[in-house]
């Protein structure tokens, strides 16, 4: 019962970030097969990485005839990040869930799931993630599915329109928190500063956008936790809630 | 395309896509004492999603300036507490619309 509960919380959770993923996918797809995959391979791709920026550039990779160890390193990069969300979940998750199911919950850490679970106050139990995951995936590759199987029919100012879906989601989740917490806000502004520095002046264009994206978030981070430690009465509100 | 260096690729990207995701979960069970350390993994999601939003946002859809049009909708609607969806549909209807009417 407990167990049915927290799944179903999971899921309402989920709904939003399923629905969003629809368009961000449906691009995916899209580009995909007009770039000349099989529409099999681009369902084959959403299904097995589950991620949006590194899939799609390892897609534009692929295009590109780019060698296995260009196409690994550049998606490990982008990736790198889910290794700080991780690591971060290892703090919420309750501490007895077991191996097989961290595994499982693994699979699914994007930047949206995560920022959804971490809003959540407590422990977080396996059947809630379970249920969390479910309509994203689901979401993810029902996208890819139409956006590959009917490309041919959308119009390219609506083809360009979908592009913004992504970012779109990412302004809802930090807006709100921008809003409620200065430390937030200012966090938020250290990261975009540093990411703007690092993609337009010319002495750091060979850092690459993975690498781009870590920098930031560490600056931004490092520099909020030292300004803004949370005090650890903070963390026994949220154990006990 | 060759199909078999293809899926050589998906296999590679889907593994190099679990490992950061899978590895901390299942290999580090230990809470964190450090205050700062506790502190940065809690601020990480916002410093991430800023990163990843701005500037890429700007250069998202047909031209610069339907991409800011497509932020400001964005902006406004999630500052007024709207949710994943209605955001992320509210910006791409505002960009379709600015790129008709180029």
């Amino acid at each position: 019962m407990n167990w049915k509960r927290e799944f179903v919380r999971g899921l309402g959770d989920g709904l939003p970030i399923g629905l969003g993923y629809i368009p961000v996918a449906f691009t995916f797809g899209f580009l995909a097969v007009s770039g000349g995959l099989p529409v099999w391979v681009a369902c084959l791709i959403s299904f097995s990485n589950l991620t949006s920026a590194g899939q799609f550039a390892g897609m534009n990779l692929i295009f590109a005839g780019a060698g296995y160890f260009e196409v690994a390193l550049t998606t490990f990069v982008i990736n790198l990040r889910y290794m700080l969300m991780s690591l971060s979940l290892t703090q919420r998750i309750e501490k007895s869930m077991g191996t097989l199911k961290r595994m499982l919950v693994g699979f699914a850490v994007t930047d949206e799931i995560f920022v959804v679970a971490s809003l959540n106050q407590g422990p977080l139990r396996a059947a809630y993630l379970f249920g969390l995951m479910a309509l994203p995936i689901g979401g993810w590759n029902l996208g890819t599915f139409l956006g590959a199987a009917i490309s041919d029919f959308l119009p390219l100012a609506l083809q360009n329109a979908m592009g913004i879906a992504l970012y779109g989601m990412f302004i809802a989740l930090i807006v709100p928190a921008s809003r409620d917490s200065f430390h937030v806000l200012v966090i938020v502004l250290i990261a975009v500063a540093v990411n703007c520095v690092l993609t337009y002046v010319p002495v750091f264009s060979f850092i690459s956008s993975g690498f781009r994206i870590i920098a930031a978030t560490v600056a931004g981070a490092g520099i909020g936790a030292f300004l803004f430690p949370k005090e650890d009465e903070d963390y026994v509100k949220r154990e006990a809630a | 395309m060759e199909m078999k260096r293809v899926l050589i690729c998906v296999a590679l990207m889907a593994l190099v896509t679990y490992i950061p995701r899978v590895v901390p979960l299942t290999a580090f069970r230990k809470p964190i004492k450090s205050k700062y350390l506790r502190s940065f993994l809690d601020y990480t999601p916002y410093a991430v999603l800023g990163a990843m939003t701005f500037p890429d946002v700007f250069t998202s859809t047909g031209s610069l300036i339907s991409a800011l049009c497509g932020t400001a909708a964005a902006l406004v609607l999630s500052y007024r507490g709207k949710g994943l969806v209605t955001v992320a549909c509210a910006a791409i209807a505002v960009v379709y619309l600015v790129e008709l009417l180029l």
